[in-house]
């Protein structure tokens, strides 16, 4: 992408329609994830990979290497680790959670001062600077949007079995184990994916916001996803718009659209009677 | 699926002693036992999820971890606690009990939604496949989760006390698929439960268990101790307290 399309406004400069392109591919593989992760109760798995991406986001910067792979190595390790804690009972999910979350932010903010005399904005790796995306990060974000869907598509039953029902799923032959180690690494791949967008703190918010605003309107699994992926959508062009408009941090903008949109569907399901109630670790 | 001198123990305790059981296709078995009397575990070492310290458990001809083909064995679990966060059809629960038929990484084709329908069907379900499950009653859950089990078409059915807390309505269609199962697909069936009076007519023999095993036969045997299994309900829960 080297020059800008017809777009409209505010999409009608380069810079604006990369942010687009970018955030849309976030935007769709996003929830795909965070549906299995809330059915699985592990909501915020994508905020404690994050913190771990943040840790190889000050590796990159130490070393002299492109932040995006040092975090890619950091988050998928992390991912792995914590999916072995909670399988193998070492750790509670939450209890296995928090010592990666705290161990890679603490990592993190070591290895970043060590780095500082770079002249790194920090700031972008944990807020998002989605206006700001090179055309190599916009490749990054679109091989990985392919990556992560193809497997997800690929995958989709047997998780959908295995979040509902991971009993059930070890009896019947289910590969319980391969299915979710590979859900762990796809959720590292896509915090790292989408770490330019809405940034490392903020990630775990598009996996998991929308997919609460869809399970209060929707009546099943599948529809649960496709109306989180509208929400998605919808969220990233309102919140680039908007942040090009009134000058907003973006990345912030968009995660304040998806929450709002799920705070009027609360509103509205309820006035219609709600049809199901959103457990604690949902609520904002 | 088969039990030869089966001994396992938490720690020091014995739970379980000299076990040995057999369910063959075609055959209807229950297993009962006091609380405590080592059911859920002698139904983990049949499974392959525990290892015995001495004996032999065999699912298809091998260990039951190994076991090849595991479509062939359907498995209803006590009570399953699904997680409930995302709306799931009742379609969409039982569709999953073709992925171990089919192969998990293969769609679903005409065959495995006409399984699906069958299975549903089965259990009196038909009309209620695009609902959400956590908007039916206990019992239609329950009659969701044993059809997920028969949508592979099982050769053998594990059911683990699946009819706690029922409706008389849900037990009667559990009853009729059940027996569906046994007589037109000569699957076996074995089934953990302290209630059998749903069934107790078309049982072939009834296991008690109680550490090891202290009855194995016909209902018509056990009826001579005084338990009569489906005239008098209490009958069978106040025996095996007393066996205790």
């Amino acid at each position: 992408m080297t020059a800008a399309l017809p777009f409209p406004y505010p999409f009608e400069l380069l810079f604006m329609q990369r942010a687009l392109v970018a955030g849309l591919v976030v935007a769709i593989f996003a929830p795909m994830i965070g549906t299995f992760l809330v059915q699985k109760r592990m909501s915020l798995i994508g905020d404690g990979i994050g913190h771990i991406a943040f840790a190889g986001v000050g590796a990159g910067l130490l070393a002299g290497v492109w932040p995006v792979w040092t975090a890619l190595l950091f988050a998928t390790t992390g991912a792995l680790g914590i999916e072995w804690l909670r399988a193998r009972r070492k750790a509670s999910g939450d209890l296995a959670l928090a010592l990666f979350f705290y161990s890679g932010i603490a990592l993190g903010v070591v290895l970043v001062s060590r780095a500082q005399g770079l002249g790194t904005n920090i700031l972008s790796y944990l807020f998002g600077q989605p206006l700001t995306a090179s055309a190599q990060d916009v490749r990054v974000i679109v091989g990985l949007g392919i990556l992560i869907v193809t497997v997800m598509l690929g995958l989709r039953r047997v998780l959908f079995a295995v979040v509902t029902d991971e009993d059930w799923s070890r009896v019947s032959g289910l590969p319980v184990g391969l299915a979710n180690n590979l859900l762990a690494v796809i959720t590292a791949f896509a915090v790292v994916a989408a770490m330019k967008i809405v940034g490392l703190l903020l990630v775990a918010a598009m996996m998991v916001l929308p997919v609460a605003s869809a399970q209060l309107v929707a009546r099943s699994f599948w529809g649960t996803m496709r109306w989180s992926i509208v929400v998605s959508v919808g969220s990233v062009i309102l919140g680039l718009a908007a942040s090009r408009i009134w000058n907003l941090a973006p990345g912030g903008t968009i995660v304040l659209i998806t929450a709002g949109v799920f705070a009027l569907t609360a509103v509205a399901t309820r006035a219609k009677g709600p049809r199901s109630s959103v457990s604690e670790d949902l609520a904002v | 699926m088969q039990a030869r001198g089966l001994t396992f123990s938490y720690g020091r305790a014995p739970v379980l002693e000299d076990v040995s059981l057999r369910v063959d296709p075609g055959e209807f078995v229950a297993l009962v036992g006091p609380n405590g009397s080592g059911k859920s575990t002698l139904l983990r070492l049949l499974l392959g999820s525990l290892d015995p310290a001495s004996g032999e458990a065999r699912l298809f001809g091998g260990p039951p971890d190994q076991a090849a083909d595991r479509w062939r064995l359907g498995y209803v679990p006590q009570r399953p606690v699904l997680a409930s966060e995302v709306p799931s059809t009742v379609a969409e629960i039982v569709a999953a009990g073709r992925l171990s038929r089919r192969g998990w990484w293969r769609p679903l084709r005409q065959q495995d939604r006409d399984a699906v329908g069958h299975a549903l069907e089965s259990v009196g379900l038909q009309d209620l496949g695009r609902r959400p499950l956590n908007e039916l009653s206990g019992g239609q859950q329950q009659r969701a989760f044993i059809a997920r089990a028969f949508a592979s078409e099982p050769e053998l059915l594990v059911l683990d006390e699946p009819i706690a807390g029922v409706d008389a309505e849900s037990q009667r269609r559990f009853r009729d698929a059940l027996v569906h199962l046994v007589e037109h697909h000569r699957a076996g069936v074995l089934l953990v439960s302290h209630e059998l009076s749903a069934v107790a007519a078309d049982l072939d023999r009834v296991v008690v268990l109680k550490r090891t095993v202290v009855f194995d036969g016909p209902p018509a045997e056990l009826i001579k101790e005084g338990v009569s299994l489906g005239v008098h309900r209490e009958d069978l829960p106040l025996w095996l307290e007393a066996l205790r």
